[in-house]
């Protein structure tokens, strides 16, 4: 049964995967997207990490897609613009993430030197998933996590600036 | 065997939660109309049976009848995706609602909790991420009914959406952080016992400020009055559903007022104590908790319907630049500084 679910799934995400880039328009690429999210956090949620595949929702599919569909009805974005060759940098790049995910499988490690665990074995958590995660984050990956927030804070302050050029140019 | 009955269960749970709110949705179509009609001294509808009751079963037959246009050059696929994707988020935020005790009884062997679909560790999340799902029926039904005013009332809605939903879920984590969970069963049954412990009077810090966030960012999520932006009808006809008719309509119509529900069932649910009593004693015996609890719920949730009428009834429109303004420099300071307030209050007082 867990099997059958687990090829329905990652089936449907390689297919529509596939669609965002083939697809012509893009509007019907961000809902292959859209499609390719749902089942993504379906399969977090076979995989008993109920947070996870909510805040794939919450995030990815409520937020930042929608921002993006936001984005590509203002452009209206001519024919001949929408299409650009990128196959080269495309297939380099797509070599290099397949080559590193078949040597973690192979190394049976995980990027930070973790175990793989075995298929069909995973942890029992004591408690829930939200707050092993917040303990998580707020322990062992204390450090990762600031970093982060402090790139996040760049990057607002960074979108504040270019949209408001204004006040640059009038101190200078 | 068991999964029969399990499925059998759940099934005609979902279906008895379904009824009751779409039976809801058209009695607030009558009830809005009526109360609008009182707060502006006049009758309301009054042609349809007694006193205009049956206007909701009249306004139903003549929506199911109409002539269902698909305007010339629209994107027919999306056209008639986008009342779908707009009610389905609508009515699925209903399946973690606590609507009486949190009892189980054996039905067959299968436990089965009565008086909520289901109890998920992650409830109020879930609940936030269906609420922002439901911009997609809006930009999309904007975008492809190929015409300006539809496209403009799609844009202006998604970018209110995406502005207060960040202003609804940061309104929340006050409340998140005394109860310690996001289960919404466990956050009602902490608010046991006495108005002083709904979160909306709580002991340490009372999340009285929170909740008029919440409430103010709840109302422009559900684009009504004074937030309507999206179909404001002196600028642009009717908004993102200007194109729509008949049942294509009916469905954007269901979806606002299922949200205008289950935002009404959320504010119960976190601020005032859900379905319990705001005396010990005006619960009655353990035996009739369910009875009492279902009716102190659809009080509660019918004050706050109310309310969304009254405001209807009392606020001109805000205009787009100020409603942005309001979202981002005036409730999300607010609702950052309750978060921090909040926290350093629990910390104090939780004895450790």
């Amino acid at each position: 049964m867990g099997t059958i679910v687990f090829f329905y799934f990652a089936g449907v995400i390689v297919a529509t995967a596939a669609l965002v880039v083939a697809l012509r328009s893009p509007v019907y690429s961000a809902l292959a997207l859209l499609v390719m999210f749902f089942h993504v956090a379906g399969l977090f949620v076979t995989l008993h990490a109920e947070f996870l595949a909510i805040i794939q929702i919450l995030v990815y599919a409520g937020a930042i897609l929608v921002l993006y569909l936001f984005v590509v009805m203002l452009l209206n974005l001519k024919r001949e613009e929408r299409f650009q060759h990128q196959l080269t940098v495309g297939l380099f790049l797509g070599c290099m993430l397949f080559a590193e995910a078949v040597l973690l499988v192979a190394k049976g490690k995980t990027s930070l030197g973790m175990n793989l665990p075995a298929p069909g074995e995973f942890t029992q958590l004591t408690q829930g998933n939200t707050e092993s995660i917040g303990e998580l984050l707020y322990s062992t990956y204390l450090f990762p996590f600031e970093i982060a927030s402090l790139i996040l804070l760049v990057a607002m302050v960074g979108a504040v600036i270019l949209t408001k050029k204004g006040i640059l140019e009038a101190k200078s | 065997m068991d999964t029969g009955i399990r499925l059998a269960l759940t099934l005609s749970q979902i279906g008895v939660v379904m009824g009751i709110v779409l039976l809801t949705v058209a009695l607030l179509t009558l009830l809005e109309r009526k109360v609008l009609g009182w707060m502006q001294d006049r009758m309301g509808p009054m042609e349809v049976g007694p006193y205009g009751v049956l206007q909701p079963v009249a306004d139903g037959l003549k929506l199911f009848f109409k002539e269902d246009i698909i305007p010339a050059g629209a994107n027919k696929f999306m056209f008639s995706m986008a009342p779908v994707l707009s009610l389905v988020p609508a009515l699925i935020g209903f399946a973690v609602i606590p609507f009486g005790p949190d009892w189980t009884i054996e039905v067959g062997g299968v436990a089965f909790k009565p008086f909520v679909i289901t109890d998920i560790n992650i409830g109020i999340l879930y609940i936030l991420a269906f609420a922002s799902i439901g911009a997609y029926g809006v930009i999309l039904g904007g975008w492809s009914s190929n015409s300006k005013y539809s496209l403009l009332g799609g844009l202006r809605s998604a970018a209110q959406l995406i502005s207060y939903e960040l202003n609804v879920g940061l309104s929340l984590v006050g409340v998140l952080l005394l109860s310690g969970s996001l289960s919404l069963v466990t956050i009602t049954n902490a608010q046991e016992g006495g108005f002083w412990n709904w979160y909306f009077f709580a002991f340490p810090f009372p999340q009285a400020v929170a909740f008029v966030v919440f409430i103010i960012s709840s109302v422009a999520e559900t684009n009504r009055t004074p937030f309507d932006l999206p179909e404001a009808e002196s600028e642009l006809v009717a908004g993102f559903f200007t194109e729509y008719s008949g049942m294509r309509f009916a469905f954007f119509f269901l979806a606002e007022y299922a949200n205008m529900i289950l935002v009404s069932c959320v504010a119960t649910v976190l601020f005032f104590g859900g379905w319990h009593a705001p005396f010990a004693f005006l619960q009655g015996p353990e035996s009739l908790h369910w009875l009492t609890g279902m009716i102190w719920f659809t009080i509660k949730v019918y004050g706050f319907l109310f309310l969304f009428f009254w405001l209807r009834a009392t606020l001109p429109r805000l205009r787009y630049d100020q409603l942005m303004r309001f979202g981002w420099k005036v409730l999300l300071p607010i609702a950052l500084g309750n978060i921090v307030l909040t926290s350093i209050f629990a910390y104090i007082f939780s004895g450790n």
